[in-house]
């Protein structure tokens, strides 16, 4: 591995990204992102799970049976989504209300399989860690900008706190209603993977097929 | 188990290294990893879930009463909640007697338990605000009295099915058991933006000041897009782009203020026998 520990945090924000490169985690994305607060503690809660869901099942990399290791890696990536959970129910009530059965989905978001399976089963436990922190917070800035454009546009508010008064509360702004509907994520996201990859051509990805010119008959 | 993976530093081959060295793929290993990870991961979950349940039920707890404040018009954000919930008086109502039931401990009764219980519950013929075809018989009940002593409102829980997830919150009425104060939810999962709206202040202020009986004494109050020929005093205008929350929202409020809810109660509290 040539990877410093600063490219493997670094890398995944923009050049290797989970969800603009790599197109996973989508379904969590769109369920959280209508307000920033809640995917901001929802990134916090997936940073936590892929850094140390990484570390633990590096740690254990020499010792888990090949036959099982999809097992074993569910369960250690499961225990850590419980803890989390039961953690926010404790200290962020509010927000865990809001959140509900999304922290416990954390368990089937690809990216945390993908980096355990890809990254964590053949490196060591510190560089695992970085990588999955690095992942986890590839997840989060992505989540941050989309709900940024979702709530603003939204629901005129940014955190909660109003930038645009709506016209419900007798302001002048006319929210988009789509914007708090899972589907508009959808749109977001592909405008941003369009956006990125026309910053970064190195990411757009070679065709898998190439449809052949028929000569007329 | 990180302790299991650490490297011997003397060399030496003891009983654990030798295991720790045997191929992984071993059946022998294969169940002990097994097994001592469901064991481990177990322990660290339950660990967990037992130490921070006193946390989490003190917050479901206060989450309760502060709504509970809320909808009575008395919440202050610089007063510490359960100090400010203690002006409240609680009380176990049967809902068919319309009477208090002194068999149950107010510390201890909590409705949503006593839904499991088929003693307490019984079933619904009609279901208009989708209980699942039962509810409880018995609920509790909050009095708020002003500073002489004398009844000035009533706090009822009401619960009921929107669009997609069922609505629990509670309702405040005016002492003369007619006039409504209040109206809020406490947990529900309408549409954010849409269905989800029932937590605008500005929609719930306007069921403040509306009336539930017509002067026949008929249940009037209703959600809906027009007002009703009883009068706009019995009209709460229906959520914009909402219309089955809102419908919902009809059925459970007239549901519970209905004879199947608090209908006998009200009937006590509007001749004054409710003190």
């Amino acid at each position: 591995m040539a990877q410093t520990y600063r490219s493997q945090l670094v890398d995944p924000l923009v050049d290797n990204n989970p969800i603009t490169l790599q197109v996973l985690g989508i379904c969590s994305a769109l369920a959280v992102t209508s307000s920033m607060q809640v995917a901001f503690v929802m990134s916090l809660a997936v940073i936590a799970v892929t850094g140390f869901s990484s570390l633990f099942i590096s740690m254990l990399r020499n010792q888990i049976p090949n036959s099982i290791r999809i097992i074993v890696q569910m369960v250690i990536i499961a225990s850590l989504v419980i803890l989390v959970d039961q953690v926010l129910k404790a200290y962020a009530y509010e927000i865990s209300k809001t959140l509900s059965v999304f922290v416990g989905l954390i368990i089937t978001n690809c990216i945390v399989m993908g980096r355990a399976e890809a990254f964590a089963m053949k490196n060591p436990p510190v560089a695992s860690f970085i990588d999955g922190v690095g992942n986890g917070l590839g997840y989060g800035l992505l989540l941050m900008v989309v709900s940024f454009f979702r709530e603003l546009f939204g629901s005129g508010s940014l955190f909660g706190v109003t930038i645009l008064e709506t016209v419900n509360n007798g302001g002048w702004y006319v929210p988009n209603g789509l914007l708090l509907l899972p589907p508009s994520a959808f749109f977001v996201i592909g405008l941003l993977i369009w956006a990125v990859r026309t910053w970064k051509p190195g990411q757009v990805e070679e065709r898998e097929y190439r449809i052949q010119a028929v000569e007329a008959h | 188990m990180p302790e299991d993976n650490m490297p011997d530093e003397n060399g030496r081959k003891g009983p654990i290294r030798r295991f720790l060295d045997a191929p992984p793929d071993s059946v022998g290993k294969t169940v002990f990893v097994a097994v001592a990870l469901c064991l481990v991961a177990s322990m660290v979950v339950s660990a967990a879930a037992v130490a921070l349940r006193p946390v989490q039920e003190a917050n479901r707890l206060v989450d309760k009463r502060v709504n509970i404040l809320q909808v009575a018009g008395v919440y202050d954000e610089t007063v510490p909640v359960n100090e400010a919930f203690a002006a409240f008086e609680p009380h176990v109502l049967e809902l068919d007697s319309g009477t208090y039931a002194d068999q149950f401990d107010i510390e201890t009764f909590d409705d949503l338990a006593a839904a499991d219980d088929p003693a307490i519950v019984r079933a619904l013929d009609e279901d208009p605000a989708g209980l699942g075809g039962q509810m409880d018989a018995f609920r509790m009940i909050y009095l708020l009295r002003d500073e002489a002593g004398a009844l000035d409102k009533v706090i009822l829980p009401i619960e009921g099915y929107g669009l997609w997830s069922t609505l629990y919150g509670f309702i405040a009425l005016e002492e003369n058991g007619n006039d409504i104060y209040g109206l809020q939810f406490y947990q529900h999962g309408e549409t954010p933006g849409l269905g989800a709206e029932v937590d605008n202040p500005r929609w719930k202020a306007l069921w403040n000041g509306k009336k539930l009986f017509a002067e026949d004494g008929d249940l009037a109050i209703t959600v809906a897009k027009a007002p009703p020929p009883e009068g706009a005093e019995h009209f709460v205008d229906a959520l914009a782009g909402a219309t089955l929350t809102s419908v919902g929202v009809d059925n459970l409020v007239r549901f519970w203020m209905g004879e199947a809810g608090y209908g006998t109660f009200l009937e006590r509290l509007k001749a004054g026998e409710v003190g």
